[in-house]
């Protein structure tokens, strides 16, 4: 081996506290960029495999009921590939041993043959006899939800009517990778559950022989989707249509899609601001790392080594360190990204496999990112000292020109001991330097406060959401359009304080070019129970004869703003087309809305005082017997209750974010000690010598150690209101870039935040201190009377 | 770098002409050499004399293609130093100069055979480090690191890296200023007998007269002038010098 490189290998080994050290600060910079990236690559590429391989449709529609030669009407549509029909129906569910109201949907599956579209996965038993009358597939997460296997029963009120079901298999679709009971904000799956049934025996169930209610198409090649979506509606227009929709208006698959659009977000943003925040903090302590080594550097310069083999020597040095960080970080980031693939697979989205994927390109930008960073600090700090004139450089270092720093120029110094003006003079001594020192601890401090920020912002989202604007225990829908009156009824039941009536209807709303499909609520104008909150999160009245929209459905998806006309296309009943101007703008963070007044969708739709469902507020230790009521009753089709809503959003999307939360604490922990840890160490290098030339003088360890550390101390405490600034400053990047259609984070930092980002700063620095301390303990005094490296 | 040297005297190895060399910090500049006119012969021992800031260091430096004089010229045989660019300057540096400095500067993390050996390995047609460091009488210290030397014992391991790639001109800035006089006369008779064994040209340092004994010439040094030449008759060796 070259005398060079075993020069290299030792100075490793003889740094390699601080090179395990920089390693950290990489690894995190890196792991939480392949963690991201991989975990998103890892689902579309599920998803994508999943659906072409089980055969999504691409074109959905629902109807009130259309006879079955219909069908064929609408298979001789220009543009349609396959095209299968369906019955679905809505109903309750009871499973022995659980007392809460569970909902569900059945879907048929044709008597003979294979279905054509959104074909089943099946995990475990088999698919549904021909003709059978009682055989039901399950989807995975409400058969797992209830621990229930091939050859268990469950009811099923189907059209008012009971029927005993029983298990066959479990299977996951394509269709339903994304399972939410309709007017849910989560996931629930114990409350809410797909099934599957012979077409016959649903058809039979449902008065439905001879007839479906649900179209699924594929398109040709070449087709064009509005096309076929248009004509669709066109002879489904008699039969109760609803408007058919492609695959981006697809339930399960638009939630699936925004959920990928935000984790895109997340893969892009965290791993921006930790590699980022590493590679500066790398650029940082490689240059006074190897701004360490000048008279080294003025040596080789004297034997004749050129510039570049010198700077080629210290190249190899640092990339050696990135290779061993990015190593690491990828390791640490594909272990965490299958777990977090799976938190996901096995939360929030189902499906019946994964293919973990880790593309070479973001192994590849991982460490381009970190080598250039690394590099760069490297040869900056190497040509500033070949260039040093060769007099200086190999000469001990010329004694600095201390200054009087501004507290002594104050005329503070009587409070101040020597070792005390020794630290404020280091310290003015090198002002830029020291700026930087802060401002690395500061980035450390801010990453961590970005690192565990989403979990205040979520307990603040669900605060608003549940405790502030959706008040309601128990929010009910009705399976038609029904008749004011029924709101008695539910008020009169035992258990029930206060009832809310509501009504939506399904439309598609139009701005100019921009249009959204959503549901059109109307509420009681000054509720008790779901209210609509202004900016400043105060409840405010919906005014009559209009609509009023959440924030960011107006800004960002329609682009309107008050006093604007929007275009309410219905797709329910006679599906009248209004003009219905925009006359305000509510806050919201989970979901998107458009309210109005009950009376205004009452008189849109030129109907009487109509609900599809109601608000309730149900007194407390009620509950299981009114929903034993409510259950029995045939016009009820789905119950919400808002406090399992809340438990289970946080058993599924909280999951899966305070999963990436920790992560992203441990990872900004570990970039935070790594940057601290460093700091402290060059500093000692840099004054080894002084210090030793002090205990030289009499100087005790103590007094050394004082100086030093005190100088640590000193920029910590001074990094961290800084640092508080730079975690306000990502935490709003963060804030900007995660606004979706599904939630915006409210740009809120709870008192633990602070805590922790000063905490990681505070820690590193007493445990890099307590290292220092040590250290000193074994400078060597003679050896640095004897030489001068 | 190929240049007609002005007055070809076929035994001159340096020769300069109206060096200047002016430092600038900031307001104030330090005139470091004020005109040197000097020429320096094949394989002669010559010690530079001078007080502490009289421009020693800045003159060796000049020579050994570390540092660029402010004005003048210098010639190395055929070769202009003045104007080289930092290429052609190391490339003079690695195959003709050998440096020793009064801080020994040897690469911490490398033992004494390493230490030569980083040198032997850019070298055209070098010794062997453990020949090298036998010359200088360190043939049983080969593997021992930097910190584990006497400092006499570090300058002759610095010594043994300079001559080990056979320089044609070895420049030593202050060797025994660090060192104890007893010390200080190891080191010196290991450059003596490196200028008689191999007869490289040997540029010594020193602001101690009593060093000057050893030295075919002696060039004095004041204020950034050449103050005197003075050839000794004899030379004294340098086990018999002391100060
Ligand atoms: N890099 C430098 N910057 C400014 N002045 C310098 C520098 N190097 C040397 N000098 C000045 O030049 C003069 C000559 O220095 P030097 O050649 O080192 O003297 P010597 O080696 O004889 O002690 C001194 O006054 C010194 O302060
Ligand atoms: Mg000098």
């Amino acid at each position: 081996m070259k005398a060079l490189d075993r020069k290299l290998f030792r100075d490793l080994w003889h740094l390699r506290g601080q090179v395990l050290a920089i390693a950290a600060v990489i690894m995190g910079g890196v792991a939480t960029m392949v963690m991201s990236l991989s975990t998103y690559d890892s689902l579309v590429s599920t998803r994508d495999r999943f659906y072409s391989e089980y055969r999504l449709a691409d074109v959905f529609a629902s109807l009130k009921r259309a006879p079955e030669p219909v069908a064929e009407r609408l298979a001789e549509i220009p543009g349609v590939e396959r095209l299968e029909t369906r019955v679905k129906a809505g109903v309750k569910l009871e499973v022995a041993g659980f007392s809460d109201p569970i909902t569900g949907q059945i879907l048929s599956l044709p008597d003979v043959g294979e279905a054509q579209l959104n074909r089943l996965y099946f995990k475990r038993g088999r698919t549904v006899q021909p003709w059978s009358t009682d055989e039901v597939v399950l989807s995975d997460t409400f058969a797992d939800a209830h621990h229930l296997q091939p050859g268990d029963t469950l009811a099923a009120i189907i059209h008012g009517k009971r029927k005993t079901l029983t298990v066959v298999g479990v299977a996951v679709s394509p269709e339903y990778v994304y399972q939410i009971a309709p007017g849910a904000m989560f996931p629930d799956f114990k409350r809410y559950g797909v099934l599957w049934m012979g077409r016959n025996a649903l058809a039979t169930a449902y008065d439905m022989k001879g007839a479906f209610n649900q179209v699924s198409l594929t398109l040709a090649r070449d087709a064009n989707e509005q096309d076929v979506i248009d004509r669709v509606d066109a002879i489904l227009a008699d039969s109760g249509g609803t408007g058919a929709y492609g695959r981006k208006d697809q339930f399960s698959n638009r939630f699936l899609s925004e959920e990928l659009k935000q984790l895109r977000t997340m893969a892009t943003v965290f791993p921006a601001i930790f590699l980022g925040v590493a590679a500066f903090l790398l650029n940082v302590v490689l240059s006074r790392l190897i701004a360490l080594q000048r008279e080294q550097i003025a040596i080789l310069k004297a034997f004749g080594y050129s510039y570049a083999a010198i700077g080629a020597h210290y190249v190899k040095m640092v990339l050696l360190m990135v290779l061993l960080g990015v190593a690491a970080g990828v390791a640490l980031g594909t272990w965490f990204g299958q777990g977090l693939s799976h938190v996901y697979s096995e939360t929030t989205f189902r499906f019946p496999y994964l293919d973990y994927r880790l593309q070479p390109g973001t192994v590849l930008i991982a460490l381009a990112v970190s080598a250039l960073a690394a590099v760069s600090g490297t040869l900056v700090s190497v040509m500033r000292a070949v260039r040093l004139p060769p007099a200086e450089g190999m000469r001990p270092e010329m004694p600095t020109r201390y200054r009087t720093s501004l507290v002594e120029r104050l005329g503070l110094q009587r409070w101040l001991a020597a070792p005390s003006r020794m630290i404020l003079r280091h310290i003015g001594r090198r002002p830029l330097k020291s700026l930087l020192t802060v401002l690395g601890i500061a980035c450390a401090c801010g990453l961590m406060m970005v690192g565990n920020y989403q979990k205040g912002a979520i307990d603040f989202m669900v605060d608003v959401q549940f405790r502030q604007a959706s008040r309601e225990d128990l929010a009910l829908a009705f399976i038609d359009p029904t008749s004011g009156r029924a709101l008695h009824e539910l008020a009169a039941l035992p258990g029930v304080d206060f009832v809310e009536g509501y009504r939506d209807v399904p439309a598609i709303l139009r701005f100019g070019q921009y249009r959204h499909r959503a549901a059109l609520f109307g509420i009681q104008p000054e509720g008790r129970l779901h209210r609509s909150l202004d900016s400043r999160l105060k409840p405010v009245a919906v005014p009559p004869g209009g609509v009023v929209l959440t924030d960011y459905l107006a800004n960002d998806i329609l682009h309107v703003k008050p006093g604007d006309m929007l275009t309410v296309e219905v797709l329910e009943g006679s599906r009248p087309v209004r003009q219905v101007p925009v006359l305000g703008i509510t806050r919201q963070y989970l979901g998107v809305s458009a309210y109005m007044q009950k009376e205004s969708v009452n008189a849109l739709m030129r109907e009487g005082n109509t609900v599809t469902g109601a608000y309730l507020a149900v007194e407390p230790g009620s509950e299981a017997e009114l929903y034993a009521r409510l259950h029995d009753r045939p016009r009820v089709l789905g119950m919400v209750a808002n406090k399992t809503a809340v438990q289970s959003f946080y058993a599924t999307i909280g999951e899966f974010i305070l999963f990436y939360n920790l992560v992203a604490t441990v990872l900004a922990g570990a970039i935070g000690f790594g940057v601290v840890y460093n700091s402290a160490r060059i500093a000692l290098s840099e004054r080894g010598r002084e210090l030793a030339s002090l205990r030289v003088l009499g100087f005790t360890r103590g007094e050394i150690a004082y100086i030093l550390l005190g100088e640590l101390a000193l920029l910590t405490l001074a990094a961290i209101p800084v640092g508080f600034l730079v975690g306000v400053g990502l935490v709003g990047i963060l804030v900007v870039a995660f606004q979706s259609e599904l939630y915006r984070l409210p740009l809120i930092l709870t008192p633990e935040n602070y805590a922790m980002g000063a905490s990681v700063v505070i820690v590193s620095a007493l445990l890099s201190g307590l290292l220092l301390w040590q250290r000193l303990g074994r400078l060597d005094l003679v050896a640095v009377l004897k030489t001068r490296e | 770098m190929m240049a007609r040297m002005p007055e070809a005297s076929p035994n001159a190895v340096f020769v300069a002409r109206g060096l200047t060399k002016v430092y600038r910090m900031g307001e104030v500049e330090v005139q470091a050499l004020r005109g040197i006119d000097l020429t320096l012969y094949r394989g002669e021992l010559v010690v530079l004399l001078g007080p502490s800031g009289s421009g020693k260091s800045t003159l060796l430096n000049i020579l050994g293609g570390l540092d660029a004089p402010s004005g003048g010229e210098v010639y190395y045989l055929d070769h202009k130093l003045t104007g080289a660019s930092e290429i052609e300057l190391t490339r003079f540096r690695r195959e003709h100069v050998g440096f020793v400095f009064q801080f020994y500067n040897l690469i911490p993390s490398l033992t004494a055979r390493e230490n030569v050996a980083a040198v032997t390995e850019i070298a055209e047609s070098p010794m062997r480090p453990e020949e090298a460091l036998g010359l200088v009488g360190l043939g049983n210290r080969l593997d021992h690191f930097p910190a584990q030397l006497s400092g006499g014992e570090q300058q002759r391991v610095a010594i043994a890296r300079a001559v080990a790639k056979n320089p044609a001109v070895l420049l030593c800035d202050e060797p025994t200023g660090a060192l104890d006089s007893a010390t200080g006369v190891v080191v010196l008779e290991v450059l003596e007998k490196v200028n008689r064994e191999l007869g490289t040209l040997t540029v010594l340092i020193t602001h101690n007269a009593g060093i000057a004994d050893m030295a075919d010439r002696v060039i004095r040094l004041s204020d950034g002038r050449i103050a005197d030449i003075h050839e000794n008759a004899v030379k004294k060796p340098a086990c018999e010098l002391a100060w």
